[in-house]
């Protein structure tokens, strides 16, 4: 399953980061090396087992469906890039 | 002011206790020690006024006979736990001058027992490495170099500003976290103590996301009675995070000292690998007879898929930090590149903002999500760790604890290892096996090596039993009588 300059530039735009394209050769050696030492885990038989989701065997609690803190925009908006009339500026999205 | 380099948190807290000093002057004498130590890069950020106001507030709760059990110790944080009103930065430019407008919940429950905050502690970025190369503001240099160098050394990743600090006497103790060996080996590379506990026994909510079903917070401190003290403090259940367990909090400095006669200790045969040092090998045989002649039983295990624990940790650990990270937009918060359209926004905010490593592993942990990829490496990592967490159970079917070394090797050169991903990710073959199992974990000093630089032991407990590696910890600390220092050169 060895990775080339277009999967890496794939991979790269699914993942939402700009990679120069004079760099996705080394990239996809780079890659291939990590994935090449993970393909040991072909070695393991898992054959019936369970896939492991959670560190601690629990149930996941669960909680009253209800509003425990809010109102407050000024502290949601405190470290926003650029924000305007208690509201988040973004780039246009829709044209 | 006393001497601090020789100053334990417990005997702090007896100092204060007695007013022989005041948490004003404690906290002075390390503000001075920190400023006199910026070439070793171990915080990102010094809080001097918060810390004299806090140390103040501290001096007035205990002339008035309160306070709780940290009153007036200063500590340093890792810049990974949000801290109020105090810019944290994950070690990564991408969070820019990212001021969180609440508390993390273990620096909370620090301060709740009156615990003084002296600064933000470097990392590598959001605790990605091995060696705090990775970090935005620079690695941090490893007070300890080998004997007749002046060679820097790296103090151990991710946490090694709080490996760094406490070694440093630049704090009495320091929040770390633990995702494949974060707290323990800069603690083994530093000739301090670090904690890993069970997961689920601190709460993960403000603590800035790297992989979230192995992340733990714990103490780097510099015995393992101060090791007990700081995580009896930052332990306990917390609504705000679902894994956090909703268990008592042992009284875990109880522990430090407790008799360790006939407590079952295995040894697993899987852990001498190739190419380890033969100085480690001897320490680990030393650290067996220090056990033995505390009176423990020493009972060889086998743990046959360790070698299997870090490809698995680097197919999951990157798969949960490519959904983490995806937070990181430069809409919210943060950084914020311009471009013409969201998408380009995005792209480019990321690409400037996220570090070589960090980038690395999103594209890892993207590829092995995506389609046509997720059962051949995702699920198939979930299988193995299911299998490594069944050889620990098996084991401790027959033993109480495990020993092993904490680290493949003792602190190498900054700059010695980073060109080769895979290298890197080779100091954590010990540790990494505890983090997939949710196992409780401890590093211990337990001597140094012939170039003079320290050398750690590994407990391994059973889950939600730290008590145990308390006991142990402190006979290990004992018998091995570690009282070296780095010689200061900065």
């Amino acid at each position: 399953m060895a990775i080339d300059a277009a999967t890496v530039k794939k991979v790269a735009r699914l993942a939402h980061i700009r990679e120069p394209e004079d760099k996705l050769d080394a990239l996809a050696e780079e890659l291939n090396g990590i994935l090449a030492w993970i393909e040991q885990l072909n070695a393991v038989d898992t054959e019936g087992v369970e896939p492991m989701t959670s560190a601690v065997a629990t149930v996941l609690p669960m909680r009253r469906d209800e509003v425990s803190e809010g109102g407050d925009p000024a502290r949601v908006l405190a470290n926003a890039p650029k924000s305007d009339r208690g509201f988040f500026v973004v780039p246009k999205v829709v044209e | 002011m006393a001497d601090i380099e020789h100053l334990t948190l417990k005997a702090a807290t007896e100092g204060l206790k007695h007013k022989q000093f005041s948490s004003a002057e404690l906290t002075g004498a390390h503000l001075e020690a920190i400023q006199a130590a910026r070439p070793l890069n171990a915080f990102v950020l010094e809080t001097p006024d918060k810390a004299m106001a806090m140390a103040k507030a501290a001096d007035a709760r205990l002339a008035r006979g309160e306070g709780g059990a940290l009153e007036g110790v200063p500590l340093g944080i890792k810049d990974l736990f949000c801290t109020e009103g105090v810019r944290t930065t994950a070690g990564s430019k991408i969070l820019g001058d990212f001021r969180p407008t609440y508390e993390s919940t273990v620096t909370a429950n620090l301060f709740r027992d009156g615990a003084v905050m002296l600064g933000k502690l470097n990392l590598d970025e959001f605790a990605m490495g091995s060696s705090n190369e990775t970090s935005a503001f620079g690695p941090v240099v490893n007070p300890w170099r080998t004997r007749g160098s002046n060679a820097a050394l790296t103090p151990g990743g991710s946490s090694g500003g709080s490996s760094t600090a406490v070694a440093a006497s630049l704090c009495l103790g320091a929040t770390a976290t633990d995702t494949g060996g974060s707290i323990r080996q800069p603690a083994a590379f530093t000739g301090t103590v670090g904690i890993k506990p069970t997961y689920g026994r601190c709460s993960r909510w403000g603590i800035v996301a790297f992989a979230s079903s192995l992340d733990q917070a714990g103490p780097i401190a510099k015995t393992v009675e101060d090791a007990a003290i700081l995580l009896k403090s930052m332990a306990g259940h917390d609504p705000k995070d679902s894994t956090s367990l909703d268990v008592e909090t042992p009284d875990f400095p109880s522990f430090v000292g407790q008799p360790v006669k006939g407590l079952k200790i295995g040894v697993p045969r899987e852990y001498r690998v190739d190419g380890m040092p033969a100085e480690i090998e001897q320490l680990w045989a030393k650290g067996v007879e220090w056990l033995k002649d505390a009176g423990c039983e020493i009972v060889e295990v086998s743990l046959p898929h360790t070698r299997y624990a870090l490809p698995a940790y680097y197919i999951i650990a990157p798969a949960e930090a490519s959904s983490n990270l995806a937070r990181y937009d430069g809409m919210r918060y943060g950084l914020r590149v311009d471009a013409d359209t969201l998408e380009e926004v995005y792209e480019a905010t990321r690409a400037e903002g996220f570090g070589a490593e960090v980038k690395r592993r999103v594209l890892i942990g993207t590829y092995v999500l995506s389609a046509g990829y997720y059962d051949a490496y995702y699920l198939k990592a979930l299988k193995v760790r299911r299998r490594i967490a069944d050889d620990f159970t098996q084991a401790f079917e027959k033993v109480d604890a495990l020993l092993t070394p904490t680290a493949p090797s003792a602190a190498f050169g900054l700059g010695d290892r980073t060109s080769d991903p895979v290298a890197m990710y080779l100091n954590d073959i010990f540790t990494v096996t505890v983090n997939l199992a949710g196992l409780p974990g401890m590093s211990v000093p337990a001597g140094l090596d012939a170039q003079g630089l320290p050398l750690g032991l590994q407990l391994i407990g059973r889950p939600l039993d730290e008590g145990t590696l308390f006991s142990l910890g402190r006979a290990l600390e004992l018998a091995a009588d570690f009282t070296a220092k780095p010689e200061r050169w900065w």
